[in-house]
């Protein structure tokens, strides 16, 4: 079964997604990376979608699901790297993903990260710093 | 002679019977399209409403098949999918093909922005018998 890594990187989550999604390997990242919110107490969430070809309705809404239970468990998810094929289709199909917060890039999307979570948060980042360990789950 | 509106030009069927085949159905439709030299962005069209479509045959009846074939009209080759099931079949294709319209519990995204991702788009359904959808996608259209 293939299993899409979550990497932890202070108080941020990366996920890379290298493949084309299909259903279940949607499903389960969703499942898995609430969880490792959960776990790590996370305060943001990175997903890299610059490898991925086709975001039908259902990856659609998988993203927006993520998005939004990652914010109940007071974590904010930024997409980056979408290719612009992918936008045009996701308008065309009807899915503006409303709610999902975008960058175009890794670099750009960790700085939105960063600044969206200085705004709500001053005290607890210290015991981050410098942390840079792996988590695969 | 004239030539007629559109030609066949190869035609290939893929089953659907399990997940597997739904990864398989898109590497095929891929292969095609990047054979006729179809855009990015259209192939990306061409994909995704593939991709629609084919979820909707696996949810709603557990398989079925599509046809692949490339077809010409004058100087522009196409896709046409053509995706055949035996399932229950849809009794108002009318709200079906409306937005946010879901028997099941998504989007209602799937059929009317498949129609809006496709140059020709076609819908038939028999309760009990099954449904049948039809669509084609121009190389630059």
């Amino acid at each position: 079964m293939d299993k899409i890594p979550i990497l932890r990187m202070g108080s941020y989550l990366l996920v890379t997604i290298q493949v084309d999604l299909y259903d279940r390997l949607a499903l389960n990242l969703e499942a898995d990376l609430v969880q490792m919110v959960q776990k790590t107490s996370a305060k943001g969430v990175l997903i890299d979608i610059s490898a991925v070809s086709i975001v039908d309705s259902f990856m659609g809404r998988i993203i927006g699901n993520i998005a939004g239970m990652c914010k109940i468990l007071d974590s904010e998810t930024v997409v980056v790297g979408m290719q612009p094929a992918v936008a045009i289709t996701l308008i065309e199909l009807g899915l503006p993903l409303k709610g999902v917060h975008t960058a175009l890039d890794v670099e750009k999307g960790m700085a939105l990260l960063k600044s969206m979570i200085d705004e709500t948060n001053y005290d607890d980042d210290d015991d981050y710093e410098g942390a840079d360990d792996l988590i695969l789950e | 002679m004239r030539v007629p509106m559109t030609l066949s030009l190869s035609k290939d069927t893929v089953l659907v019977e399990k997940e597997q085949d739904v990864v398989f159905l898109k590497n095929r439709v891929k292969e095609v399209a990047v054979k006729i030299k179809m855009g990015l962005v259209n192939q990306t069209r061409l994909l995704t409403a593939a991709s629609e479509l084919v979820r909707n045959m696996m949810r709603y009846a557990n398989g079925g098949k599509c046809h692949i074939e490339v077809v010409s009209s004058g100087r522009v080759n196409g896709v046409r999918l053509t995706f055949i099931d035996r399932g229950p079949g849809i009794p108002d294709i009318a709200a079906a093909m409306r937005d946010g319209f879901s028997t099941g519990k998504s989007l209602g995204l799937g059929l009317p922005g498949t129609k809006r991702l496709v140059n020709e788009f076609d819908i038939k359904s028999k309760v009990g018998e099954g449904t049948t959808v039809t669509i084609l996608k121009w190389a630059n259209g």
